[in-house]
């Protein structure tokens, strides 16, 4: 059995424009090999979990620096589940107070990662943390 | 190649100076000993021990030469090309005394959490020698959002203070004389409704604006180059400017109505000479809008105002400073037809890179923040906001900012930079640095102009392309350690102390949206239609937008009400999700 891509929406919830991390890490993850979908910026969670179902990715990687990560990133995951698409694995980069980090792993937020991460590590944790969906025939 | 469009003499290229630094027997004599130099003394000790680099290059990639001498200087005019503080083409700062008169204005950017967090902070940075207030609002307000829209949800008060009208403005500068403080206005998008807050808030105080000083920062170009914090799409944007400029030239002398900003074209990762160019293309282009308006250059330029990073290449920076307001002085002069000096005088802000901080080892921040303000400083700046050393994890506690400001204390009472004007002027590195700078710029202002002008560039996302090439580059280089970033890449601890941060209450958003209510269910609602119908008319009939903004104010229509008239008429910008 062929192994297809990985399918990886990067998404920017949320006012917050501050998307240099965001297009770095896409980026970087093209680059490497995945499929990679940017919804752009502005995003609300309803309609980043519209365009991972849409697009039918694997994992979804949420880029936040305005301090509202505790809101918008837990969101995005009970959208995913109200819709019975949990299997897609959630992360998030960006500016998160340590003492947040433990909370947001429990709201199944898969990993998390702070500035200063190389991208290396972030393509490895992907290829390691997530696997391509099964698809519906 | 195209001729340069910008009508200026050129730095570099010109035979003889009319004002040789040194004579041409000198310079001549310079060059053989150089000569000399190279095969004797530096051939020997590159054999003995090689180069660590192959080749040495600025932050932005300018070639550092092996040696610099006057033979270097031998195109520079003194008269011309550097000349006085004070004096044109500016490149020694824009008074002739500078911080030996009056020190910068040390002005820390606050705001957290309703407007009465923000009041309390503002009133201890004053009580600790702060000279100015400068506001940062949260992502509601400077998108164009009330508390209790849905698009606001988690964001309220996060990342700055939050505001949703009249109501929050009183309380934000409750007890704090507008006459007697400048204040600095970080907002863009939504400036236009802040810059009516604000002066509708004096004059309860019973101040009129005439007498209101300060800066709001208004710059809308670098918002859709880097920042992207919009509203409407970017050719209704600079409408509602040009009439917050025009209103202000007529209405508060003593007000900065636009701060063009390289600051955030650096942070989304431009280099030195790409925030240098970008920038002073935004400030062109409002220029331009500016008299296709029918004002005289003299009218407005004296109030403009610029804002620029401060980053880690010492030297490049200060370089940095001297090279933008030469630039700025010479196309204003002769491009433009500036004659008040005080059209050509780049005066600016300055703050220390946020993105150069590492969330690892945090306390190193305080020294990276240190050497920036003092590159701000040799390089000139009006005034200074030094970052705090937690500002990777959140907003900065008290004791983090109080660090900060303190940094900048030190610098101005003991490093001994107060008492000097320009004091890295005829260093042979700093003085080919600035010409590079001016030089490089330059190739890309006038691409920009071929272009059709930085709106026209702007649409057609030529700076955003620019700046993410060069953010990947820089990224590339941090994780080949062709760049080394101590604590990051190199030096790294295996177990690292938490620092403590500061925490915004969720609960504050609730207080925040039931003021709001509270606010609709006052006023008179009557009297708000009114003038959301009369900024309604405005945006369609092209008259000056600042008189129904203010009525609506008064009459307590929120921030989300005034922008959404925005959104009604010009439409919501979107940029495709291009990476």
């Amino acid at each position: 059995m062929s192994q297809r891509k990985l399918r990886i929406l990067i998404a920017k919830p949320g006012l917050d424009g501050h998307d240099r991390g965001a297009k770095v890490i896409a980026r970087a993850l093209r680059d490497a090999g995945f499929e990679v979908i940017y919804t752009g910026l502005h995003q609300t969670p309803e309609m980043i979990v519209a365009a991972a179902i849409q697009e039918d990715v694997d994992g979804i990687g949420l880029s936040i620096m305005s301090g509202a990560h505790m809101t918008l990133a837990p969101a995005v995951v009970e959208l995913l589940e109200k819709q019975g698409a949990d299997d897609i694995v959630v992360f998030l980069g960006g500016i998160i107070p340590n003492d947040d980090i433990p909370v947001l792993k429990e709201k199944k937020i898969r990993e998390v990662f702070l500035p200063g991460t190389s991208t290396e590590d972030i393509i490895a944790w992907v290829r390691d943390n997530i696997r391509p969906r099964a698809r519906a025939a | 190649m195209s001729k340069p469009s910008t009508q200026i003499a050129p730095t570099r290229e010109e035979g003889t100076p009319e004002h040789p630094t040194y004579d041409a027997g000198t310079i001549r004599q310079i060059r053989e000993a150089q000569d000399a130099w190279e095969k004797e003394v530096l051939a020997a000790s590159l054999e003995r021990m090689p180069l660590r680099r192959e080749k040495f290059v600025t932050d932005s990639g300018i070639p550092i030469p092996d040696v610099l001498t006057p033979a270097d200087r031998a195109h520079e005019d003194f008269l011309r090309d550097i000349g006085f503080p004070g004096q044109y083409p500016y490149t020694r700062g824009p008074q002739a005394t500078m911080y030996r008169a009056r020190t910068w204005t040390m002005r820390q950017f606050a705001g957290f959490g309703t407007p009465r967090d923000t009041n309390q902070r503002f009133k201890y940075l004053l009580s600790q020698g702060m000279t100015g207030l400068s506001v940062a609002f949260d992502m509601p307000a400077l998108m164009g959002y009330d508390a209790d829209h849905p698009m606001s949800r988690g964001e309220v008060g996060k990342e700055g203070v939050a505001v949703s009208s009249l109501a929050d403005f009183e309380i934000l500068f409750d007890g704090i004389p507008l006459d007697k403080v400048t204040t600095s206005m970080t907002i863009n998008a939504s400036a236009i409704y802040a810059l009516a807050c604000y002066v509708v808030t004096a004059e309860k105080q019973g101040i009129p604006p005439e007498k209101l000083g300060g800066t709001i920062q208004a710059d809308i170009l670098k918002e859709y180059i880097a920042q992207k914090e919009w509203i409407v799409p970017p050719r209704p944007a600079v409408r509602i400017l040009i009439d917050m400029i025009e209103w202000c030239s007529r209405n508060m002398p003593k007000w900065h109505p636009v701060s063009i900003s390289g600051y955030h074209i650096r942070e989304a990762g431009a280099t030195a000479v790409q925030e240098l160019a970008f920038t002073l293309a935004d400030g062109f282009g409002y220029v331009e809008e500016c008299l296709k308006r029918g004002m005289k250059v003299d009218e407005f330029a004296p109030r403009f105002s610029f804002f620029w990073d401060v980053h880690n290449d010492f030297f490049e920076e200060v370089a940095k400073f001297r090279a933008a307001r030469r630039i700025w002085a010479r196309t204003m002069k002769e491009k433009y037809g500036a004659k008040d000096p005080r059209s050509m005088m780049l005066r600016t802000h300055a703050q220390t890179a946020g993105v150069s901080l590492t969330a690892q080892q945090p306390y190193n921040n305080i020294v990276r923040v240190a050497l920036q303000a003092f590159a701000a400083v040799c390089g000139g700046t009006q005034s200074l906001h030094t970052n705090s050393l937690d500002e990777t994890y959140a907003l900065p506690t008290e004791e983090a900012v109080t660090i900060a400001l303190r940094t900048q204390q030190i610098i101005a009472h003991e490093s001994g930079a107060d008492r000097v004007v320009d004091p890295l002027a005829g260093s042979y590195y700093v003085e080919y640095l600035t010409d590079e700078l001016e030089k490089r710029a330059r190739e890309y202002l006038d691409r920009i102009e071929e272009m059709g002008g930085i709106i026209k560039a702007v649409e057609e996302g030529y700076p955003q392309k620019e700046i993410a090439e060069s953010a990947f580059r820089h990224q590339k280089e941090v994780e080949s350690k062709d760049r080394i970033i101590v604590g990051v890449n190199a030096y790294r601890m295996d177990e690292e102390t938490p620092i403590e941060v500061l925490k915004i209450d969720d609960a504050l958003a609730e207080e925040q949206i039931a003021r709001l209510r509270e606010v609709r269910e006052k006023r008179d609602n009557a009297r708000v239609q009114k003038a959301l119908e009369a900024i309604e008319r405005a945006c369609e009939d092209g008259s000056n937008l600042m008189p129904p903004v203010l009525e609506a104010v008064r009459a307590y229509a929120t921030i989300g009400e005034v922008c959404d008239v925005f959104r009604k008429v010009f439409g919501t910008y979107r940029e495709e999700g291009r990476f």
